[in-house]
């Protein structure tokens, strides 16, 4: 791929609050698709998009079981966006930030992301081309 | 060089009682302490960080009590000692009623108009 990116996303909330989450995996998963290298640094309450604990429910309102529903788990959706890196030849490098990870007992999380700290993200910044903070509001 | 990075920070107080700190101040000193260059950008209701007299302390649950508060004033007086510029933004000040002396020494005040110049040396402007 000759004009190969590397993108730094900076994420801050945690899922099922607000669409921020969902805006910023379609834009992590487009990069991905498009080949381009991405590192993930997650901070504070996004350390949950990731948190391995996360469990699809049946819903009454919309009477459908837990089949029919297919709730949306944004766990899911981080391990097939790293799933389609492997196809596309993108390297991602998902870091949650250890002392969120503690503070919220978030220490599961899906297969891939790491822990780390400000100097990874520091390191993401020196080394991408672009960098997006996406923060909490 | 490294890259110079600018932190604008525009929500304020945002789980400051929970965290001891704001998250973005925080990861700046942390980032700072890691080789980077950084200087942070205070605007919207971010310019009262840098307000004197603050005291977030006395909070408790039953009997809980919280002993250590957030202390954003000194916060942003230690980014100002590590070599870190802080910046505030004059006309958000002014529509808080805040003046100069309301405020910490070492931020420096910008107005609105000049943020474009403000921003141009920086490799990075990151909006929290």
């Amino acid at each position: 791929m000759a004009d190969k990116k590397s993108l730094t996303f900076v994420l801050m909330d945690p899922p099922f609050e607000n669409p921020r989450t969902t805006t910023a995996l379609r834009l992590i998963d487009l990069a991905v698709r498009r080949g381009h290298d991405v590192n993930v640094f997650a901070y504070e309450g996004a350390v949950y998009v990731a948190f391995a604990k996360q469990t699809p429910h049946a819903n009454a309102v919309h009477g459908r079981d837990v089949e029919q529903e297919d709730h949306p788990i944004p766990k899911d959706w981080v391990a097939a966006i790293l799933a389609e890196g492997v196809k596309s030849g993108s390297k991602i490098d998902w870091v949650q930030c250890g002392l969120c990870v503690d503070e919220r007992g978030a220490g599961e999380c899906v297969e891939g992301p790491r822990r780390g700290s400000p100097a990874d993200l520091l390191k993401f910044a020196e080394t991408s081309d672009n960098t997006l903070v996406i923060p909490t509001k | 060089m490294p890259k110079r990075i600018l932190q604008v920070v525009d929500s304020a107080y945002r789980a400051t009682l929970e965290e001891q700190d704001d998250t973005v101040l925080w990861i700046t000193q942390a980032m700072k302490g890691a080789g980077g260059d950084l200087s942070v950008l205070l605007r919207g209701s971010a310019v009262n960080y840098a307000v004197r007299g603050q005291d977030a302390s006395g909070l408790a649950f039953g009997g809980k009590r919280q002993t250590q508060p957030p202390r954003l004033a000194e916060d942003v007086a230690k980014l100002v000692e590590k070599g870190i510029e802080v910046f505030v933004v004059s006309d958000d000040l002014a529509e808080r009623g805040l003046e100069r002396g309301d405020l910490i020494a070492g931020p420096k005040a910008v107005s609105r108009e000049e943020l474009p110049q403000l921003f141009a040396p920086y490799d990075m402007v990151w909006h929290w």
